[in-house]
């Protein structure tokens, strides 16, 4: 890999940030609709505001928030602040700063997501891999199926009904949250134990959703590998079967796989939004669903914003593995 | 068996079998493999016997769909489902291969049987070093050598060659057709194998390129006396660079002879019709084709399988298969035409 390659990539993720920001700022001033105006008459609705007093605080929010400036100005500003991710402050839990929202979300889903990408994505792959290998015992192949019966089921209907049988009928696990409720968060085993027994539900509905789709596409490319020339070569060589499995049908089965994860990236977020709302755990999912209900824009700019840039910069790391596993791209 | 024994006589008597008075180092008896197929059963090996001593080089050709690589695979015992191995053994050595655990059959290929793949232009792992691939060949089969011992034994297979020690650190993506071709040879001959199994070595290659490769095959084949079957349909190819050729139709061995007699005097109607309809310098005009076509491997003919195509068949053609019979002089055929002529044994 050399330094124009990365250069190249470099660049064209700062592109596709700048983008992504530039619709976020424009597409909601579309909207005919005014969050502070909407926010005061609600206010004012209440009771104990004369319209002469609204209209003077509207124009002090106006100017705190540099609505009042115009629309290019705005902008310009706006970019700047991207660039030192400073989304602003939330309207809502004013004078929360909608970084400090975010940073305080984040490790929830960051956790979850993580761990559920990387669990579904080695799970499934493994399954499919071996699914497709006719040397393996069939017992061991057929496990991969009801894995893809599952891959038809929505994580919301997932999650609703792992709720009901086992947090509610069966009372295995806990119904929701993301602690159990009146315990103080510590540096604990014992909290460490709690909080684990909240994401496992959250979890499985993530997991048992994607696991499926690993398995059908490394299936795919597994049968299509296992019949290469490479492969009957090395059982040829007398190698054992494990290391044929490894080295020579895993590992490049696993290429377009790759691929496939960065492309997924984004699907795990949306899926992760919606398991997020009905576990109740306090995560980005969550604040953002908030967000919008209460229209809290900044949150909802800094929050679209932050999960674009966070989806660009691990496909933009994926892209730079890539050549590592496969030496046919190195010196493109 | 009696056939071998038949051979091992006819060659103490005559020259070209010269090394016929060793025990020779390969042999195949009554091999049958079929396959199991929606459509039926297709005997794809039918009581298929030859012998092979050491340093020998023989050619094994026949239409496609005949059984060569069928051969080279069912030796290797590599027959994948829904193909069955029914019987016969496979002798190297003095080690049978048919009756060996799965673990010491694993063992046995490369280190006694070596199999040079059919297309080697995808025989090596894209994503791994050449090297890689040669270390992993050895040390699957010796267990404790250095590493230093096992990078020198595979920078001298590919010196032996003729690949630059370089090709060591490279892909497979960055070599040439010809060098990938040779990279399987080196590979090939690591553990130094009594046999060695071309299957096609050469069929994706040009004409240069081909020679340079079977001229690597030959001089490596006399660096460790193996014995060598080469699979082709190349008969030009052939006659420069085997010693005996063995003819199949549909399944089963036809004749076996020397390089010399099959293209001056072929026996069996089959090998007949296959010399003269190779093209010739003296003979312009049109070739001669064989009239017919291959039978299908799921509805043999009756007896035996070459009877609808040939000119000289009898009624006893049609019910009797022919048994693969040893000649005065040692060439092997199964015709019925020959059998007052046939060594008694």
């Amino acid at each position: 890999m050399n330094f124009k390659l990365i250069a190249k990539r470099l660049s064209f993720l700062v592109l596709v940030i700048w983008a992504a920001s530039t619709i976020v700022f424009f597409v909601p001033r579309l909207s005919p609709r005014n969050a502070i105006r909407e926010r005061f008459a609600e206010l004012s609705r209440s009771g104990g505001f004369s319209s002469g007093d609204i209209e003077k605080l509207i124009a002090s929010m106006n100017q705190q928030f540099g609505l009042d400036k115009p629309l290019l100005e705005q902008y310009w500003n706006y970019l700047g602040n991207v660039v030192r991710l400073d989304f602003g402050y939330s309207l809502n839990r004013y004078p929360a700063t909608v970084a400090d929202i975010i940073a305080q979300a984040l490790p929830w889903t960051f956790g979850l997501l993580m761990v559920t990408t990387i669990l579904s994505f080695v799970i499934g792959n493994l399954l499919g891999a071996i699914s497709a290998w006719p040397k393996a015992p069939q017992w061991l192949r057929s496990i991969a199926t009801p894995f893809v019966l599952l891959t038809g089921v929505p994580p919301v209907i997932m999650g609703v009904l792992l709720l009901f049988f086992i947090g509610f009928r069966l009372k295995l696990l806990p119904l929701g949250g993301a602690y159990s409720i009146g315990v103080v968060p510590t540096w604990s085993w014992d909290f460490a134990f709690d909080l684990l027994l909240h994401q496992l539900l959250p979890g499985l509905a993530l997991i048992l959703g994607s696991v499926g789709g690993w398995v059908l596409s490394m299936r795919g490319m597994g049968v299509t590998i296992q019949g290469e020339d490479y492969v009957n070569f090395a059982e040829h060589k007398g190698l054992t079967g494990g290391r044929i499995f490894r080295d020579y049908y895993l590992r490049n089965t696993l290429l377009p796989q790759v691929t496939g994860l960065a492309l997924a990236l984004g699907t795990v977020v949306t899926s992760a939004i919606i398991v997020e709302g009905i576990f109740g755990l306090p995560g980005l999912g969550t604040v953002l669903n908030n967000a919008i209900r209460s229209n809290d824009f900044p949150t909802i700019y800094g929050i679209v914003l932050f999960i674009t840039i966070a989806i660009a910069v691990l496909m933009a790391v994926l892209e730079f593995v890539y050549p590592l596993l496969d030496p046919r791209v190195r010196n493109q | 068996m009696n056939l071998a024994t038949a051979d091992n006589q006819a060659g103490t008597r005559r020259a070209p079998f010269a090394a016929g008075t060793q025990t020779p180092v390969l042999k195949v008896e009554n091999l049958e493999v079929t396959y199991y197929t929606d459509l039926g059963r297709a005997k794809a090996l039918d009581d298929v016997s030859f012998d092979l001593h050491a340093g020998q080089k023989l050619g094994m050709v026949g239409e496609s769909g005949s059984g060569k690589s069928t051969l080279a695979l069912a030796m290797m015992r590599m027959i994948k489902q829904p193909g069955r191995i029914e019987g016969g053994t496979v002798t190297i050595d003095g080690t049978e291969l048919m009756g060996l655990k799965d673990e010491d059959m694993r063992k046995a290929r490369l280190s006694k049987i070596a199999y040079i793949p059919q297309g080697a232009m995808n025989s090596l792992n894209p994503v791994t070093r050449i090297g890689e691939q040669m270390v992993d060949a050895v040390k699957s089969h010796l267990n404790g050598q250095s590493r230093a011992a096992i990078h020198e034994r595979c920078i001298h297979a590919l010196k032996s060659v003729d690949l630059d020690p370089a090709v060591f650190r490279m892909y497979a993506h960055e070599l040439s057709g010809g060098m990938k071709q040779r990279v399987c040879i080196a590979i090939g001959i690591l553990l130094e194998p009594k046999v060695i199994i071309c299957d096609e070595p050469t069929s994706a290659l040009d004409v240069v390129t081909q020679r340079q490769v079977m001229e690597t095959i030959d001089r490596v084949q006399k660096q460790i006396n193996a014995a060598v079957i080469l699979i082709g349909h190349d008969m030009g190819l052939m006659a420069q660079f085997v010693d005996k050729v063995a003819v199949m139709y549909a399944g089963r061995l036809v004749e076996i002879s020397t390089v010399r007699e099959m293209f001056t005097e072929p026996k069996h109607p089959y090998a007949q019709a296959l010399i003269s309809s190779l093209p010739n310098l003296d003979n312009k005009g049109v070739f001669q084709g064989i009239p017919g076509l291959a039978p299908s491997l799921l509805r043999l003919p009756s007896g035996c399988a070459f009877h609808p195509r040939c000119p000289y068949a009898s009624d006893r053609s049609r019910s009797e298969k022919p048994k693969l019979k040893a000649l005065p002089g040692g060439r092997m055929v199964a015709c019925h035409l020959y059998d007052q002529d046939a060594l008694n044994v």
